[in-house]
């Protein structure tokens, strides 16, 4: 039983696929991992559903080198994230940032999710409505009209 | 009123298709440049080998010009070249190269040997430093510089006579003006 779950473990866990060769990588751990971190959340240009942490591009290996250069040289992740931002756009950012421009990206799945739930409870409410409808009384002309019925078929 | 509920998702569905169907028109890698209208990023390239100065962007000021990135081993770079030729034959616009990410530093100065060199000026750009700050997704790319330094217009893959002709000609002869 361990051996079937410890192989489903390893199966289903993510596997750290990166392209970051060995020559890029820096000799201070702390600064690598902002590195990393950084290069996970910008999208190679050239294989553009890939961040440049995982793609072989020669361009995003360039990227990477210049995002380590410039924490060497003491910049922050946020300056580093800016100057690639100001080459390049929003667009190679892999987290699209929350602005004017896209409310609807952040906030459209929320409001649509509202409304089906508005509409879930609009439905119920209804259906509850109508089942107490089918159990009012009947009223005095249907009672005649139905004794009539009753005692035509009792004759 | 309980018809428009079963109408509903119909055009919820219709206004999704054609948004789709516009995107589809579109190519995913012509991407806007953010650096329309801004100043040349400062760069300063070493010269390639077999020339003795290199280029840097102090050398786009006072004059309409042009900056190609090319490479050896581009092959749309070699598509474009008998056109960037022409450029320079009937002296249009100075034009000058960034050669980009060259493994050997002997590939470029062979590569314009071999099919002719259009360019005034020519950096080496071995690890994408003036590539990045130019934001190149890829090559060729052909940026307008105008007098003062500042990027007016960028043309992602080969240039072609009708590119130049509808877009390029007439910029450039907008921004001489200026």
């Amino acid at each position: 039983m361990r051996a079937v779950l410890l192989i489903l473990v390893l199966a289903l866990a993510p596997v750290a696929a990166n392209a970051v060769e060995p020559s890029e990588v820096l000799a201070d751990p702390v600064l690598e991992t902002r590195a990393r971190d950084i290069s996970e959340n910008l999208r190679c240009l050239v294989c553009q559903n890939q961040s440049i942490d995982e793609s072989d591009a020669q361009l995003a290996r360039d990227l990477r080198v210049l995002v380590r250069e410039r924490l060497l040289a003491g910049s922050s992740d946020n300056e580093v994230m800016d100057y690639v931002v100001s080459r390049y756009g929003d667009f190679v950012l892999l987290n699209p940032p929350f602005k004017g421009s896209t409310y609807v990206l952040w906030l459209g799945p929320a409001a649509i999710f509202g409304l089906g739930l508005f509409g879930v409870f609009v439905f119920f409410r209804r259906r509850a409505q109508h089942d107490t409808s089918t159990v009012m009384p009947l009223s005095a002309e249907e009672d005649k009209r139905l004794q009539r019925l009753l005692d035509e078929a009792g004759k | 009123m309980k018809r428009l509920i079963f109408i509903l998702p119909l055009v919820a569905f219709a206004i999704m298709a054609v948004y789709l169907a516009i995107g589809l028109t579109k190519d995913p890698r012509a991407l806007p440049s953010v650096l329309i209208d801004q100043e040349v990023p400062p760069f300063d390239l070493v010269a390639i080998e077999g020339r003795d100065r290199g280029f840097k962007h102090g050398d786009l000021l006072g004059e309409v010009s042009l900056v190609n990135i090319f490479g050896s081993w581009c092959i749309a770079c070699r598509a474009e070249h008998p056109f960037l030729m022409k450029i320079k034959e009937k002296n249009w616009a100075p034009l000058h190269g960034i050669d980009w990410r060259e493994e050997d530093r002997q590939a470029g100065p062979a590569w314009l040997a071999r099919f002719g060199d259009p360019y005034t000026l020519i950096g080496d750009d071995p690890k994408s430093k003036a590539a990045i700050a130019f934001g190149v997704t890829g090559a060729p790319e052909t940026f307008v510089v105008d007098k003062r330094g500042f990027i007016r217009y960028k043309h992602v893959g080969p240039m072609t006579q009708d590119v130049w002709d509808e877009t390029i000609q007439p910029m450039l002869e907008e921004l001489r003006k200026q």
